[in-house]
């Protein structure tokens, strides 16, 4: 073939990829002026997390009742609320473990969640920390941050992989980051339980995700961790977007700082959402807390 | 390694395959195997007390099979975390595919100086069924050896991880799962000789198989073929895929919310595993000279298990250790107190689970942390 004719060919080619991907979108990127990449969750409208009208019965307990929830792109959401609000549950529906009986979830404005399966939703960017410390208790804690980074997780691609010298900077730098440097070598069932606490929140910044979902994730921890950990999250907003559910007042005072809004769980949908002054002030909170 | 330890950046088990101690190990077995076991069998005289007899060779072929089958266990079960009791089943299944080819070697030396099995002219068969159509070539059977169990704990393990079907449950699934195939083998009309198997072989390639010759051939390649599994098993659980499995073990449900298919991860090194197993059935059968159902009976898929637990789950060399020493302590006590060893081997069973939760490796290991 002669240059010109594979160039000719080239371009057609870009021109029908251009197509392609025009139609995988269904041609959207023609009103909203921008390609959706596949895979890739679309924030242009500021929202990383639409929860809509998701209702969640276990043999006719609704443990969430028509819950409608919205996270902005970098924002730091407290949720709280008693025993049994659907915190947790709330939590299983968005990364894939409850499967919702009405509603849905969106994932940016492109991405339906309720399509996904557990390690798709992680895949797309959304992480997630257990209530009770989870961690790989026979692996290293080196071990465990380098299964969490950020790789291809395939089979194969597992089988050859070999870290490089900017993963291990991002794994170093995230060791200190959790305060566990000095503990690289150590086996992960070995760590006390705030340490293994950090350890779940250092695998969770491996996997860069774009949402983090914390489950009580400073049960456990002395006053000092605690206070480390808010800073922690403090910094990771706005590159991150995160919801934190937690009983600690204390706690969700150091990270709303008086001017962030909360959000109150209660009887698997919202009480009231607000200010944490202005919530703890409200009466029907007041009441499902201390009760009637 | 203490290098490794103390630098700043930690840089986590990146060395090789071996260590160069762990080399020279391998190397002295591969001699002892290769070159010292046949010599001392063959070339010095059945007199001298350096001769090995040859008892102790197809004794010791035969552990080595099973080691291979530990070995298998252990990958699916002390680093995925998996109990499986159909392992029995894809043994069997190695070795029938095997004893095809060698009934089929018979040729016309059987009793009835038929073309056919002496079992299928006893059943009155004028052809051989369809699924011997392989059984005259070596390699059409070889392939059949590991494509038949390779595929059946595909299918197998693909539908019950999809299902998350987990612990005990799983177990009880392949035990039930050997039964059935047990039950299909012991029926005469299912073409593999029903209750008494395949038995009476004469040649492998040709050659006669009762000879030194062929049973010190036979051994060399169980003792290569274990030392390859071994080192394949140590370059698996080495990389990062090797500590996917264990993360499995650990903690699955991290795994799946860290993006991971465990479903993946499970289904290869179960299908591995399970086509590990029946390579090690199909170097048994010659060696032995028989196969039949009660291969596949649930006691023969808990003694894997057992070997394993024995040894030691979790690191490599301890199942290869525990086949060795169970079935060593099973020769000996069969012929000092033949009615004891089942009892011995379930004391042995609840004495390794109450005291030695890692098994005899476990041992050396904690003697050795006490010690540095």
């Amino acid at each position: 073939m002669t240059p010109d004719l594979q160039e000719a060919l080239a371009e057609a080619k870009a021109a029908h990829d251009e197509r392609e991907r025009a139609a995988a979108s269904g041609g959207r990127e023609a009103s909203f002026g921008r390609l959706l990449k596949i895979g890739e969750p679309d924030f242009a409208h500021g929202i990383a997390l639409y929860v809509d009208d998701i209702t969640v019965s276990f043999d006719g307990f609704k443990a969430l009742n028509a819950l409608t929830l919205q996270i902005a792109v970098g924002e730091l959401r407290c949720i709280i609320g008693p025993n049994g609000a659907g915190k947790t549950t709330m939590m299983d529906v968005i990364t894939g473990k409850t499967r919702p009986d009405a509603g849905t979830v969106h994932f940016g404005s492109s991405i339906d969640l309720l399509r996904l399966r557990e390690n798709e939703i992680a895949q797309v960017g959304i992480g997630r920390k257990f209530q009770k410390p989870t961690v790989y208790e026979e692996l290293t804690v080196f071990e465990n941050l380098e299964l969490a980074l950020k790789a291809d997780r395939r089979v194969r691609a597992s089988l050859f992989s070999r870290l490089d010298g900017e993963q291990l900077d991002r794994m170093a730098a995230t060791l200190q980051q959790i305060h566990l440097k000095d503990e690289a070598q150590r086996t992960a069932g070995l760590l006390s339980h705030g340490q293994k606490q950090w350890l779940e929140i250092g695998m969770l910044l491996m996997q860069d995700p774009k949402l983090l979902l914390l489950d009580e994730p400073v049960a456990g921890m002395t006053d000092e961790e605690t206070e480390r950990t808010a800073e922690l999250f403090l910094s990771l907003e706005g590159q991150h977007s995160l919801v934190v559910v937690e009983h600690d007042m204390k706690f969700v005072d150091q990270l709303t700082q008086g001017r962030k809004k909360v959000t109150v769980l209660h009887e698997g949908s919202v009480l009231a959402e607000g200010l944490l002054s202005d919530v703890q002030n409200n009466e029907k909170v007041v009441e499902v807390y201390l009760g009637r | 390694m203490s290098a490794v330890m103390n630098s700043p950046v930690p840089l986590g088990p990146r060395i090789g395959l071996l260590g160069p101690r762990a080399w020279g190990g391998v190397l002295a077995i591969v001699v002892t195997v290769a070159v010292l076991v046949p010599l001392l069998n063959l070339a010095v005289p059945a007199d001298s007390a350096l001769h090995l007899s040859d008892y102790y060779v197809s004794l010791f072929g035969k552990i080595m099979c099973y080691a291979i089958c530990a070995l298998a266990m252990d990958l699916i079960w002390g680093y995925t975390g998996i109990l499986s009791l159909g392992h029995g089943l894809f043994f069997a299944l190695g070795g029938y595919g095997m004893g095809m080819y060698l009934m089929r070697q018979i040729g016309r030396d059987g009793n009835y100086k038929s073309d056919l099995p002496d079992f299928m002219v006893f059943l009155d068969w004028k052809a051989l069924p369809w699924h011997w159509s392989l059984s005259d070539s070596f390699l059409g059977q070889l392939f059949l050896v590991l494509a038949v169990p390779g595929l059946l704990a595909f299918v197998f393990g693909f539908f019950a991880f999809r299902s998350r079907i987990k612990g005990v449950y799983f177990s009880i699934i392949t035990q039930a799962m050997t039964y059935a195939a047990m039950l299909l083998f012991f029926r005469n009309e299912t073409g593999f000789g029903g209750n008494n198997g395949f038995t009476d072989f004469k040649r492998i390639l040709g050659i006669p198989i009762a000879t030194a010759g062929m049973r010190v051939t036979l051994f060399v390649i169980t003792g290569l073929m274990l030392v390859g599994f071994y080192l394949m098993a140590r370059a698996i659980v080495r990389s990062k895929y090797g500590r996917v499995l264990q993360a499995i073990r650990d903690a699955e449900s991290r795994v799946m919310f860290t993006g991971y298919d465990p479903i993946a991860y499970k289904l290869s090194i179960w299908t591995l595993s399970a086509v590990m197993c029946a390579v090690a059935g199909a170097l048994y059968v010659p060696q032995v000279g028989i196969i039949n159902p009660s291969e596949m009976s649930p006691a023969a898929g808990i003694e894997i298990a057992i070997w394993t637990a024995v040894g030691g789950r979790a690191s490599l060399i301890g199942p290869i250790v525990g086949a060795f020493f169970v079935n060593g302590a099973k020769s000996w006590f069969t012929q000092v107190f033949p009615e004891f060893w089942l009892y011995f081997l379930g004391a042995l069973f609840i004495a390794v689970t109450l005291f030695l939760p890692q098994g005899i490796v476990g041992l050396f290991r904690a003697r050795r942390e006490k010690r540095s």
